[in-house]
């Protein structure tokens, strides 16, 4: 926002005295209440009014708590934002940025936290980033920004917690490019978001058992860096794709799809997809328990695949009985 | 006369997508764009031609456009539901009904905060009252008190399901403007000269004072929702209120009024026509002449490049 005036933020709580689990404190301050503002509860029309001044040269930056809320913008988002540079035949560009938070846990339930970035990718003209760590998640949100397209942001509520080494100063990590978080040989695991960090969790305990993990962050879900898949499915031949989103039709369907179009002969195995059940999210721990996937679910699907029965005592031994609904001790609700 | 040409050509095929002919219509395109300056920002609908000639938008594109061809105004990609043209600033015509009123807006808040001094206007139907965005774009135009102007051709009919079973029959959609406390005047729309004061007055006032302003037009559409054609057959209307509004066709009477008051004579007059014939030949020339987009077209131009 020092850099380029045009850029401003707007949504509900941007500028409260919570701002929007932290990520906008002070901002207001900062750059005024013209740039940094609180919006009527219109999320169609906001989104409206957002792609409207993007039409004139300014940045806007549209945030919303919870992803579900945003679904009530799908005619402006669809129809119009991921359209108007192709239907006025390239004449005018849409800088437009959809930041948008997942739920997870202590109770959001089916509509506080659905995983919608399989909905979003499958638009022509909308750009889908999904970061993982601290550093891509500037590095991306600048991309973003200053990308002259739509792009819908989308970001894990359980991943405002982590730690990581971020750099003062403006730098970009690129759309569309993926990246490797680890290097391995004997399988592949694509990741996404939080099931990002799911997946090292797994390639640790799967290192133990003597497979070794390639893990790909895809960072950017569309446009989607195929190279990067490809290379290391071809290199590893077997794929495991864990996505935080539901499983039909879906962000690892589109990748299975892809290693069956262009790895057919080098792969090993049959490729497998770790995602969400096909059915709302629950309500209660008891219930998500069974909802959300995670390490011992990838660690025992790649155990599944080298015959590896000691894979399997992670997810045996899960308790079921206690909460998992909380992404860390510390979060003591209410979310 | 662009319209009725477009009608005439329809039946050649060549014109492969939908028009909304604004035959009937035409006095509110006129009198209000005749108010806007070239710098004021202008979006709307579907029934989008009128509107995109008043302002000043280029007709061989727009032709163009309607042929499908590459030097149309959006390239071929558009069609006639999309017509554009920057040079004048018209950012845009869309089918979605009331889809482009908070993009309108936006651009009005756009240039509030660029400390600009434009004024943004946009054309809907009276069905666009109906939408959520409609209030949405009204609640956050009086919040701001942004500098847009309202215009609604209320016509009757969204494709053929009338306004009685669509809204209130005691309610004009203007005084759903005035209640969220923007200024909003109803009047007829078939009167050129009432709609040009009308707007006039809307203009000074959001230029002078800011903040958004409403005008609702009650005028009729004379032929088909979509199409050449006329659909009186269809029986969804009155032929007698038909004939009633044919009676009161905005470009006839006009004409009429200014040769009795001698402001024009017949010479001028046919002048005029001849004039606006030879460009409309000259656009439609242009446009069967002019090259359909290269294949690759097809699949490029989903992204912007940066």
């Amino acid at each position: 926002m020092e850099a380029d005036k045009s850029v401003y933020i707007m949504g509900l709580g941007v500028p409260d005295p919570k701002g929007v689990f932290g990520t906008t404190l002070g901002l207001q301050k900062k750059f005024g209440s013209r740039r940094v503002l609180d919006m009527p509860v219109s999320e169609n029309g906001m989104t409206g009014i957002a792609l409207g001044s993007a039409l004139v040269g300014m940045r806007p930056i549209i945030t919303h708590q919870r992803i579900d809320f945003m679904l009530l913008s799908l005619d402006q988002i669809i129809n119009n934002a991921a359209k108007w540079h192709y239907m006025f035949g390239g004449r005018q560009k849409m800088p437009v940025v959809f930041r948008l938070l997942v739920g997870r846990g202590w109770g959001q339930g089916p509509q506080h936290s659905q995983s919608l970035q399989a909905l979003f990718a499958h638009i022509p003209g909308l750009k889908v980033v999904m970061p993982f760590s601290p550093y891509d998640a500037k590095g991306l949100l600048i991309s973003a920004v200053e990308d002259d397209n739509p792009v819908v942001f989308i970001e894990h509520r359980w991943l405002h917690g982590i730690c990581g080494a971020v750099p003062e100063d403006m730098y970009r990590v690129p759309l569309g490019e993926a990246r490797v978080v680890r290097e391995g040989k004997d399988i592949t695991l694509v990741a996404s978001s939080y099931m990002t960090l799911e997946a090292i969790r797994a390639a640790a305990r799967l290192q133990e058992l003597g497979v070794d993990c390639e893990i790909i962050d895809l960072r950017t879900v569309k446009p989607l860096d195929e190279k990067t898949i490809i290379d290391s499915v071809m290199k590893t031949g077997r794929l495991v794709v864990v996505d935080g989103g539901w499983r039909s039709f879906g962000v690892s369907a589109e990748i299975v799809a892809l290693s069956s179009e262009r790895c057919h002969g080098k792969l090993a195995c049959a490729p497998r997809r770790i995602a969400f059940p096909d059915v709302p999210t629950p309500t209660s721990w008891a219930l998500a328990n069974h909802y959300y996937p995670d390490a011992a679910d990838i660690t025992a699907a790649v155990g599944g695949i080298f015959d590896i029965p000691a894979a399997m005592n992670d997810l045996n031994n899960r308790d079921c009985d206690i909460p998992r609904d909380v992404p860390d001790k510390s979060f003591t609700g209410p979310f | 006369m662009v319209e009725e040409t477009i009608a005439g050509l329809y039946a050649l095929q060549q014109m492969r997508c939908p028009v909304h002919l604004c035959i009937g219509q035409e006095a509110v395109a006129a009198g209000v764009c005749a108010q806007l300056r070239t710098a004021d920002y202008l979006m709307s609908n579907h029934r989008s031609h009128g509107h995109y000639l008043a302002k000043g938008g280029d007709m061989k594109a727009m032709f163009a456009e309607i042929f499908g061809k590459a030097t149309g105004c959006s390239g071929g990609k558009g069609g006639s539901m999309h017509l554009v043209d920057l040079t004048v600033n018209i950012l845009g015509t869309t089918p979605i009904v009331g889809g482009v009123i908070p993009v309108a807006a936006g651009i009005a808040f756009g240039t509030v905060l660029q400390n600009k001094k434009r004024l943004s206007a946009v054309f809907m139907g009276e069905a666009a009252a109906e939408e959520g965005v409609f209030a949405e774009t009204l609640n956050f135009c009086a919040l701001k008190r942004l500098p847009v102007l309202f215009v609604c051709e209320n016509n009757f009919f969204s494709v053929y399901s009338p306004l009685s079973v669509r809204q209130p029959a005691a309610r004009s959609n203007s005084k759903l403007a005035a209640a969220y406390g923007i200024p909003a005047h109803a009047g007829d729309g078939n009167d050129v000269s009432g709609v040009y004061e009308a707007a006039g007055k809307a203009v000074r006032h959001i230029r002078v004072h800011g903040g958004p302003y409403y005008l609702e037009f009650k005028t009729y559409r004379w032929r088909e929702h979509c199409g050449p054609n006329y659909d009186n057959d269809l029986g969804y209307r009155k032929e007698s209120d038909f004939i009633k509004w044919r009676k009161r066709c905005p470009v006839e009477n006009y004409q009429r009024k200014l040769l009795r008051d001698r402001i024009l004579n017949s010479a001028v007059l046919e002048g005029m026509k001849s004039r606006i014939s030879a460009e409309i030949a000259e656009a439609v020339r242009f446009a069967k002449e002019s090259p359909f987009p290269p294949a690759s077209d097809a699949l490029s131009g989903v992204y912007s490049n940066r």
